[in-house]
Formats: structure tokens, C-alpha cells, sequence
């Protein structure tokens, strides 16, 4: 596939919900991780507690990994299920690791006696020993790492666990061969081991958030977890309402008296949000909406992931009123615009979106410390002081569409804010010629928006051969194919929108038009943002490469898909 | 100190002879007893007759969607639980569209003050069933009758042994002003259904059907005794009692979920470093 391998090893563990692997799969991740290593991991888990097969993949090297990879260097089986299912990716210099009791009869396969190396409830902890023997990771970093998981729920267990640990080692030292060795990292940086939904709680916070309102759904539930473990310490309510219309309306309750709020779902919690995206943009609320994309129509794939909500959150809310859509492509840009969507929020006083993905929420990378200074957090009390004079307008009509806002209770002045069309002081109103006068208020606070878009990120050749076009999670995989095809010699570019809306031509008409390809990558079956890009440029994207059979892309599916 | 007054007053779209009027009487009222300013007071409202009600007098507004009124008061109060919160709505706006809401708010035992206009039809659509019309009530829309059994907006907050429970009657204004009075001053979720005719849409439920049936509860009677409440919740057809019946001291969420007010509250950087340095 033209990818440098030598710099990259691919470690799939396989196994049963319920058996641990995810809490492996972490260790070893935070392992790897702490020796320096950049890392990126792709969960695979069926929407049940118990049995299933499930993947945890960590693909791991000195370079920064960008993307999943399909080829398996590692196999390491938590199930004898897990080797027919994934014995065909297993790349030429493989290996599988296996319990000796599953009796697989593989050339490649590693037998375990895990039974002799210690007690039934350790194995995972010994296998750990095993991978991380294999790769060449410090036992004492493999241990910190388990002290530092297990230590705070499991304390009695540690010891047994650095045990088990010490036995894998002991065993892969003497059993194991080293052809995956990793090259060692001197001088480790410091790295952070995030996910996209930790980013995104973790930027919320540091922007000013203050109130978040949620209903369980997967992929956006982790969300909610990240919040509330932090809700003591930073003073945040986190309230899980009794279902999602709650959500949205409770949230623009918390925003109009003053704290900044933000909602994360899946589209079909989502679905149920829609009448109150339209009222936050008739009541000119600001709140932050995470749409965390599971494949659909209504319940779907539930813990697989897909591009498929692009047009349905671009369009959702009855009526005409202006929004931002951002869709990171990275756990960095996940932190960035969860910080940038409450600037928005606050600024333009309307609804704005974060369109993110099962992958991305749920894949763990590397990834340096964020600088923390820098803008200020939102505070909609800071403009309080303002000399206002009465009566107070909340909807007074001037030059950006945006008027000043007070919160009720913290001045002399009344605010009132109305689902109906409703006059500068609020109130209900049937004057037509004050409706059309609000309609174009509120659409120019859109102007400004526009002015203020995230241009899509060129990368590569100007006038190349093939431009890659993408949007949101997928930007990593189509980098790393883009890098592959220059190695082929193809002069190959990218241009990743993590802003979907507005969209703004001239940020990247010349782009297009430079290009003697444009190929569009999304992970749907129709092509939305194709699409998007015809009905605001005319510039028809005739060569797709679409994927939605629940999994993300990577660069050795789209090479596939370029071939053809 | 408030004055009914500074509450002001507005042309209104109800009715001649609606029993809204009564009710925005006995609100303006119990508000200018209380002490307490118009800058004080967020009401909440949907949609409906009734949810116009807080336009017609001086005091913040958040007037939302309908069914959806108590969600927007429980942020608004969380984010700001210095403000004296009250959701006005009707029947179906409360019982129908947002009956979830209801339960929810119920158990959340939220310091607010819920008061619903009930008059047991929809008027603002041009009158259709609502979720309290008797069984067999006609309307255009259900011309063989109402089918489904009304529901008991007082016998379900009994049930679930919300904070506040009381009745009140759009011709009793003395009496409601008093209600509302002790519901804005109880700490935690309190109901006030009120009854109320609409005189357009409900030929059933008239003034004089409800004035030959409210009748005030015996000064005898305790709101803290749960089974007699639940007993009296259950009186409709030929005596229909109207006070307090039902209250309890459970602390409200606000207390039990110790948080200050949101509004106001910076962000302290040197802790999100801190939760920072726990991904490393």
C-alpha cells in the first residue's frame, strides 16, 4: 500500500464485551503513550453489556499516527472467536497471541500458557505483560500505568495485578520474538491520552461552561461522563433530563439566566432537539449542540460510525434563522472549536453545532498539552454594566443583526423573550412589517458568521493532480492517503473543512478549480457535502469515495476505492 | 416594596368574561404582597391563552414552546436560583404536550412555581378535548365525545408527593391570591391547578358549574396528612375542594444538589490544568 510499516505497528485486541479489553487496550495505550509514542485508537463494540466480539485497536509510532490502519501486527485474542474474524488482515511479519487453551493452529500464533502464568482474573493484566514485551515497552511504565488506572477504583488488586504483569513480561522475554520491537523514544514529550469527547468537555469547560443538560445516547454519552466527574470541582451542573427535548429546552433556560450551556446526542436525540434549535434561534439564545453521528435512519448502527447527519443538522429548526456548523478532524480540533462554538454561540446569540462521529469521539490519541490562556471564557455577566436606557429592548434592531443582552435579575431592566415573532421589547406582535424587520435581523447576524468562518485546510501540491476533499473525523485517513499517493509519485493534495457551515467560495474556489481532480471523501452514501458544495459554488464533484457500512475510513479503503 | 401597580396593565387577546382575567388578578396581587419586583420575578410560560397571561404584566419572560415551559424554568433557576420563577400555562400545555415535564419536575422537586390555567378545553385552537375534559365531552373534533378518561393533575402530584399541591378557582381571586402567595414562598416544586371557565369553548364547565362545586377546604383540614390528601384528590363531580392540599418539607433540588448560582461563576484555569494533567 506504499505506507512505511517499519514506523508503525497495529496492535487489534479481540474479544467479548465484558472481558476487559477496553481496559487493556487503555493501559496499553497510556503505556505507549508515556514511552513517547504517538498513538490512535479505533474502538469497534456492538450495542450490548455482555458477549459480542468487540475490537480495541491501537496503532502505534514514533511519527505522528494520523489514521486507523486495516493490516494487524498484533493480534492478540481475548476469544478464540477473534482469530477466524480477523485472521485475513494480519499483515506478512504478524503475530497472533492467544491463550494456549483456545488451541489455535496457526503458524503465527503466540500460546499463552496464561493458566500457569497466573490466576483466571489477571490474564488481561498478563497479556498486557506480553504486548508490551513484544513492543519493547518498560515494565516500570506498564506498571505505572496500572497502578494509575487501577490504583483509584481497584487499590487492593494492584499488586496482584503488577504480578500478573511481571509474568507476561517474564514469559514474553523468554517466548516471544522481537520483530515488533518499537524503536525507543529518548526524551519522551508530554502527551496527553484524549479522546474526541474528552476534548470536547475539556474545551467546553475551559470556554466558560457552565450548565450541560443530557439524555444517554451513544456516541455522545462519554460527554456527559467527562462533565459530571468534573462538575464538584469546577462548580458545573450536570443534569440528565428526562429525555431530550428536556435537554435542549432546559439548557436555553440555563443560557437566558446566564450560564453558558452546552447539549450533546445522536441524531435521533437530536431529532427530538429540533423544535428547540428553532426556538434558541427565534429567542436568540446561545447553547452549543454536539451531534455525535452514529449510522441511521432511526436507531441504525448504534455504536458504529457514519457521515450521514451533515444535511440534517444544516437544515434542522422550522423556519429561516442563521447557524455555525463545525466538524473537527482531529481530537485537537475537537478541544479548538468546542472552544471556538462558544465564542460563536455567545457573539451571534444562536445555536451552533459541533457535527462529530462515533470514531472520533471514542479514538484515543496523542496529543500535546493545550495552552489554556489565551481568550477569555465566555461570561454573558460581564456586560451587565452596560448603560442601557429603559425601556430595555432585548431584540433592538441594529446594524449586525446582534443586540445587547442582559439576563433577567441582574439589572434594574426586564427582559422578555418570545417563540412568537415578537417586537424589539420582546412581546408578541402581528405587525408584518416588524416581522420582515426581525427575519433580516436575525439573518444578518449570519453575515457575521460568515465573515468568521474556519477556511478549509489545503494541504499539499497547488495545482495538483488529485485533491482530496473531506470533511470532519476523516481528515487523518485522507492525509495519510495523500501521503501515500505522493510516494507513488501522483501530486496529491487535501482540503478538509472543519468549519461546514457557512461555507465561503472564495476560501477555496481556486482550490477546486487548480485541481485536475476532485475527489470527495465522506462517510455516507450520497455525497452531502458534494452536494452542499454545488448548491453554494455550482462546482460539481463528480468522483466520490462514500463509505457507510458503519466503520471509519482508512487509507488503505480509500486507495482501494481510488483504484477502482 | 412592589405595589399591584408596578405591575402594570395591558390590553389583553382573551375573551370578554375569560376566567383569565381572575387569575392574572389574584397573580398581580399575591406578587405586590410578597414584596417582591417585577426584576425579580421570571416567568415562564408555552403555548396557549393562558401562556400569554405574563404579557400582560410587568417581569422577566422566557415565553417558550409549548409543553415546554418547565424545562426552561429548571435551567433558569439552576443557573440563577436568586430569581422567584413561576410557569404559567394551560391544561394541555402542562398535562397534554408536557406531561413528561411534569413528572420530571415533580421528582426533581425544582423551586419553582407551576400554575395552570385549567379549563379543561383547548381554546386558543378553537376548542378541542384537552387532557382534563370529562369523559364524553363534545367538541368538533370529538363529536361522539371525549373517549379517553380525564386526567387528575392533583391525585398524580399527591401520588408522587410533590412539595405543593393546591386548587384554586379563577372566581375565588382572594383565596388564589393566598395560594400563590404560599407556593412562590414554598421551597420546592409547588402545583397550583386552577380552575377557570372558558367561556367560548366549554358549554360543560361554566362558571356556574364550578361555583356550585368549589368549595374552600374546612380550616380544619391538614395538607400534611398524605392519605387525606390522597382522599381528597379524588373529590370531583359533586364537591370539588380548592386550597392546599397536599405539602411536604423534602428539600428542594437546588439545596440538595449544592451548587451556587452559575451566573457569575469565572473559570478557574489553574483546575482545568489540574483535571488536564490527569490525561498524561
Amino acid at each position: 500500500m506504499g505506507r512505511n510499516e517499519g514506523n508503525c505497528v497495529n496492535v487489534v485486541i479481540g474479544g467479548e464485551a465484558g472481558q476487559g479489553l477496553v481496559t487493556v487496550g487503555q493501559l496499553l495505550a497510556k503505556s505507549l503513550a508515556r514511552s513517547g509514542y504517538s498513538i490512535l485508537v479505533t474502538q469497534a463494540y456492538q450495542s450490548r453489556i455482555r458477549g459480542g466480539h468487540n475490537t480495541f485497536a491501537v496503532r502505534v509510532g514514533i511519527d505522528e499516527v494520523m489514521a486507523p490502519q486495516e493490516a494487524i501486527d498484533l493480534l492478540v485474542a481475548f476469544s478464540a472467536e477473534t482469530v477466524p474474524l480477523h485472521r485475513e488482515e494480519l499483515s506478512a511479519r504478524g503475530l497472533i497471541l492467544a491463550d494456549a487453551r483456545f488451541n489455535i493452529s496457526d503458524d503465527a500464533c503466540l500460546h499463552v500458557p496464561f493458566e500457569k502464568l497466573t490466576a483466571e482474573r489477571y490474564i488481561n493484566t498478563a497479556a498486557l505483560g506480553v504486548i508490551a514485551q513484544i513492543l519493547g515497552i518498560d515494565q516500570e511504565v506498564a506498571g505505572q500505568a496500572v497502578q494509575d488506572l487501577l490504583g483509584k477504583v481497584h487499590l487492593d488488586i494492584v499488586q496482584e495485578n503488577k504480578k500478573a504483569l511481571e509474568a507476561g513480561f517474564g514469559w514474553g522475554k523468554e517466548q516471544a520474538a522481537s520483530a515488533l520491537h518499537l524503536p525507543s523514544v529518548n526524551k519522551p514529550p508530554q502527551r496527553l491520552l484524549m479522546n474526541g469527547n474528552e476534548a470536547i468537555a475539556l474545551g467546553a469547560v475551559s470556554a466558560g461552561l457552565k450548565f450541560y443538560s443530557f439524555y444517554p445516547m451513544t456516541p455522545s454519552t462519554s460527554i456527559g461522563i467527562s462533565l459530571a466527574g468534573w462538575a464538584r470541582e469546577l462548580g458545573l451542573i450536570v443534569e440528565q433530563a428526562e429525555d431530550e427535548i428536556a435537554v435542549l429546552n432546559m439548557a436555553l433556560g440555563a443560557s437566558f439566566a446566564g450560564a453558558p450551556s452546552m447539549v450533546a446526542t445522536a441524531g435521533g436525540g437530536f431529532a427530538l432537539m429540533v423544535e428547540a434549535v428553532s426556538l434558541a434561534a427565534m429567542t436568540e439564545t446561545p447553547v452549543v449542540i454536539v451531534v455525535a453521528q452514529r449510522p441511521a435512519p432511526a436507531t441504525g448502527l448504534p455504536t458504529r460510525t457514519e457521515q450521514g447527519d451533515l444535511e440534517f443538522v444544516l437544515h434542522a429548526g422550522h423556519g429561516e434563522f442563521p447557524r455555525a456548523v463545525f466538524a473537527p478532524g482531529s481530537v485537537e480540533q475537537c478541544f479548538e472549536l468546542a472552544k471556538q462554538s462558544f465564542y460563536t454561540a455567545e457573539r451571534y446569540q444562536s445555536p451552533v453545532f459541533i457535527l462529530t462521529d462515533q470514531f472520533l469521539a471514542d479514538s484515543y490519541r496523542t496529543i500535546a498539552p493545550f495552552a489554556l490562556d489565551g481568550t477569555p471564557p465566555v461570561q454573558p455577566w460581564s456586560t451587565q454594566g452596560l448603560k442601557i436606557e429603559a425601556p430595555y429592548r432585548r431584540f433592538a434592531l441594529t446594524d449586525t443583526g446582534v443586540s445587547p443582552r442582559l439576563l433577567p435579575g441582574l439589572t434594574e431592566h426586564l427582559v422578555v423573550a418570545d417563540s412568537d415573532e415578537h417586537t424589539e421589547d420582546g412581546h408578541i406582535t402581528e405587525d408584518l412589517s416588524m416581522r420582515t424587520r426581525m427575519v433580516l435581523k436575525r439573518l444578518t447576524k449570519g453575515e457575521g458568521m460568515r465573515s468568521e468562518a474556519v477556511p478549509p485546510e489545503h494541504l499539499g501540491d497547488g495545482k495538483p493532480e488529485v485533491l482530496l476533499l473531506c470533511w470532519g473525523s476523516s481528515r487523518g485517513a485522507v492525509l495519510e492517503t495523500a501521503a501515500s499517493l505522493r510516494s507513488q509519485g501522483v501530486r496529491a493534495a487535501t482540503l478538509h473543512f472543519s468549519q461546514v457551515w457557512p461555507l465561503v467560495p472564495e476560501q477555496f474556489m481556486g482550490h477546486l478549480q487548480e485541481a485536475q481532480r476532485v475527489i470527495c471523501v465522506e462517510g455516507n452514501a450520497t455525497g452531502q457535502m458534494a452536494r452542499l458544495i454545488r448548491q453554494e459554488t455550482g462546482f460539481h464533484i463528480e468522483e466520490r469515495v462514500l463509505r457507510y457500512d458503519g466503520l471509519p475510513f482508512t487509507p488503505e479503503y480509500i486507495l482501494r476505492q481510488l483504484e477502482h | 416594596m412592589a405595589s399591584v401597580k408596578d405591575y402594570g396593565q395591558y390590553e389583553t387577546a382573551w375573551c370578554p368574561g375569560c376566567g383569565n382575567f381572575g387569575i392574572l388578578l389574584a397573580v398581580k396581587r399575591a406578587l405586590a404582597a410578597r414584596g417582591i419586583e417585577p426584576r425579580q420575578i421570571l416567568f415562564v410560560s408555552g403555548i396557549g391563552q393562558a401562556a400569554k397571561a405574563p404579557h400582560y404584566l410587568n417581569a422577566n419572560l422566557f415565553n417558550g414552546l409549548h409543553g415546554r415551559s418547565l424545562p426552561v424554568a429548571t435551567g433558569a433557576k439552576l443557573a440563577n436560583p436568586g430569581l422567584t420563577v413561576i410557569v404559567e400555562s394551560g391544561d394541555g400545555c402542562t398535562y397534554g404536550e408536557g406531561g413528561n415535564h411534569f413528572l420530571a419536575a415533580i421528582r426533581r422537586n425544582i423551586d419553582i412555581t407551576m400554575l395552570v390555567h385549567d379549563n379543561q378545553v383547548y381554546g386558543l385552537t378553537k376548542g378541542q378535548a384537552s387532557p382534563t375534559s370529562g369523559e364524553g365531552f363534545v367538541t368538533k373534533t370529538q363529536p361522539e365525545g371525549s373517549t379517553s378518561a380525564p386526567f387528575n393533575p392533583i391525585g398524580v402530584a399527591v401520588a408522587m408527593r410533590a412539595g405543593f399541591v393546591a386548587r384554586g378557582f379563577a372566581g375565588m381571586t382572594d383565596l388564589l391570591s393566598d395560594l400563590i402567595q404560599q407556593a412562590v414562598i414554598h421551597p420546592g416544586f409547588a402545583l397550583i391547578d386552577v380552575l377557570h371557565p372558558c367561556v367560548s369553548f366549554n358549554r360543560v364547565n361554566t362558571w356556574e358549574w364550578y361555583q356550585e362545586r368549589c368549595e374552600p377546604l374546612p380550616k380544619t383540614y391538614d395538607p400534611t396528612d398524605w392519605n387525606a390528601a390522597m382522599a381528597i384528590a379524588q373529590q370531583w363531580e359533586e364537591r370539588i375542594p380548592v386550597g392546599v392540599i397536599y405539602r411536604n418539607a423534602r428539600p428542594p433540588f437546588t439545596e440538595r444538589m449544592g451548587r451556587g448560582p452559575l451566573v457569575g461563576q469565572g473559570v478557574d484555569r489553574d483546575k482545568i490544568k489540574r483535571i488536564m494533567g490527569g490525561f498524561l
